[in-house]
């Protein structure tokens, strides 16, 4: 049987990521009252692992980092198959970069005990940069995939992924343990279930402060992320915008009259 | 303390054996750097036949040029690669270290960063260099511009996107060093790439269209981005799309424009339901005239285009279309 390691982002609700806006004091982003979502990707990373677990027998353990709220994204996947939860909380993993949040992550996993794959999303869709996954199979000193679309076949410890690649795709064989970041294209994530939602509620999710990783303070949150912050400015447009107005008809119409007079159409 | 006189570093890319265009970009801006630091530049290339490309990177800005050009590095191989850029880099101790926001510099620019322990900012579309000599490497984000430093660690290490620098003018007379690399011994066998395969896109390339119509949330479902879709192909636009829409599952990867996708500038750009976010407005804005659809008369779209209509996109779009088609058929 595989132990699966999932690890997800609770993530502003991407339908009210423009109203997130940068706290100019701490130069960290202050996420107002978005409601935190599972990351979208994340969500293909944890059906991934269910159907692993469906077809070859899995443990999952789900992992996230965050504030107590994101116990919620963890209760999640909990309804949806997962058999563990973690949560991994603390004051002092607060402003991680990806460097910290892969440090931190990692010595999570490695709490956890045997692992033979990592399944995370390639990407989240607050913080835009595609590290995590990558580098926390430094810290693991694993071997990774980004961007995994298929899995092809499962042949003892060595797999063969398909991975994206700008117009086209590689084959990749990799040997367990190991790391993948996936995309969309992976699969289609199932809905919560009613009966899924009932057993989750026996299930606890722990947490995990700093002291419980055994990291030192150095190590997570700001202080252990090598990348600051260091300014902010607000970019000015140099388009004066001209609202369009009317019935619907009216509107498209004259748009359209704009457009060609513009000569664009 | 580092020694702020270290080289400044290109990680370069080709394909099918001919240098990317991002990694000819980031040779020229990387030669700027280099200038105003008094530093000198080196770029590494690793790939079969990469030896053939060094007067190319030489020409292009380049004073050393270290090579791996060997059979085994065919395709991109992630621990091979790792591998010898970070031993190279303990080696050179390189101040700065960029790389193309590809799909393969993204994964292997987190394998170096983390293993050399530094930072790493991603999809960068503007480096300065302060006053105090340090990397500022700027992100769209958030309403605004994000700069991101790394003050502490060396190397500063940034993956730079597309199309945010020009290519550098060619000196055919520039001279240079190249320096074979050493494929490194005894890797424990865990990962390999079997095979690369390209495949030929669909649709119009968004880079060369000279109309682009993009989709973002306020599609709401696969059907609402059915009609922005139809939008592009009455007006024989390329389609485009925002991360969220992407996410959502109505349009491929290929198909995202902004900081961490595609940089374009078509002649007219419809954004139709999406909000303005900075990563996907850096893509455009070298759009010619802009246009937004959006039901929130406060979004902060309306504050970056030239003409708004505040209606659901998924109701003005049909008739849109239809105004376009009678247009075309008088015209």
């Amino acid at each position: 049987m595989l132990n699966i390691v999932v690890c997800v982002k609770a993530v502003p609700d991407p339908q009210d990521a423009c109203k997130i806006k940068i706290d100019p004091a701490s130069g960290n982003l202050t996420r107002g009252n978005a409601a935190l979502v599972i990351n979208p990707l994340d969500k293909h990373a944890m059906e991934a692992a269910l159907r692993i677990k469906k077809q070859a027998g899995a443990h999952i353990t789900v992992l996230s980092m965050g504030p107590p709220g994101a116990g919620n994204i963890v209760k999640e996947c909990l309804a949806l198959g997962a058999d563990r939860g973690i949560l991994l909380s603390d004051r002092a993993f607060g402003g991680a970069d990806a460097f910290a949040t892969a440090r931190t992550l990692a010595e999570g996993i490695k709490k956890i005990g045997p692992c033979d794959l990592v399944l995370c999303g390639m990407a989240s869709s607050d913080g835009a940069t595609e590290w995590v996954g990558p580098e926390m199979a430094v810290f693991l000193k694993m071997p990774v995939v980004t961007m995994v679309s298929e899995i092809v076949e499962q042949k003892g410890a060595w797999w063969t992924v398909k991975a994206d690649i700008e117009d086209g795709y590689r084959l990749m064989a990799v040997k367990l343990p190991a790391v993948f970041t996936v995309t969309r294209d992976l699969n289609s994530p199932r809905n919560l279930s009613f009966s899924g939602i009932i057993k989750a509620r026996k299930k606890e999710i722990t947490q995990w402060a700093l002291a419980d990783l055994g990291l030192p303070e150095t190590a997570v949150g700001l202080e252990g992320s090598p990348t600051i912050v260091s300014s902010m400015t607000t970019t000015e447009s140099r388009r004066e915008v001209e609202m369009i107005s009317g019935t619907r008809e009216e509107m498209a119409e004259q748009l359209v009259e704009k457009l060609t007079s513009a000569g664009v159409i | 303390m580092e020694n702020i006189n270290d080289p400044v570093w290109v990680v370069a890319e080709q394909t099918g054996g001919d240098l990317r265009t991002i990694s000819l970009q980031l040779v020229g801006k990387a030669r700027q750097l280099a200038d105003q630091l008094g530093t000198p530049l080196e770029v590494v290339l690793l790939g079969k036949n990469s030896n053939l490309n060094s007067d190319l990177l030489i020409a292009s800005g380049a004073d050393t040029v270290f090579t791996g050009d060997f059979a085994e590095l065919a395709f991109y191989q992630p621990d091979l690669y790792t591998e010898m850029i970070v031993s190279l880099a303990k080696n050179r101790k390189p101040g700065i270290i960029l790389m193309g926001s590809t799909d393969i510099g993204r994964e292997l620019a987190p394998l170096v960063a983390a293993r050399l322990q530094t930072g790493l900012t991603a999809h960068c579309i503007d480096l300065v260099i302060a006053g105090n000599k340090i990397l500022e490497q700027k992100i769209p984000a958030y309403g605004g511009l994000i700069t991101i430093t790394c003050p502490q660690k060396r190397p500063q290490m940034a993956t730079v996107a597309k199309g945010v620098f020009q290519k550098p003018e060619l000196d055919r007379n520039r001279t240079g060093t190249t320096i074979s690399l050493d494929l490194p011994d005894d890797l424990p066998e865990r990962i390999r790439t079997i095979e690369i395969i390209r495949e030929e896109p669909e649709g119009i390339p968004l880079e060369s269209a000279s109309i682009v119509v993009a989709g973002g949330v306020g599609a709401c479902d696969a059907e609402g981005w059915h009609k922005i879709s139809a939008l592009a192909k009455t007006l024989k636009a390329a389609l485009g799309a925002t991360r969220p829409a992407v996410d959502a599952g109505w349009t491929e990867l290929e198909s995202m424009i902004g900081q961490s996708g595609k940089m374009v500038s078509p002649d007219l750009y419809i954004g139709a339901g999406l909000s303005g976010e900075q990563q996907h407005m850096v893509g455009i804005t070298n759009a010619k005239i802009m246009v937004a659809v959006n039901n929130d008369a406060g979004s902060p779209v309306f504050e970056q285009v030239d003409y708004g209509v505040v209606d659901d996109c998924r109701e003005f779009i049909p008739v849109l279309i239809d105004k376009i088609k009678q247009y075309q058929k008088g015209a």
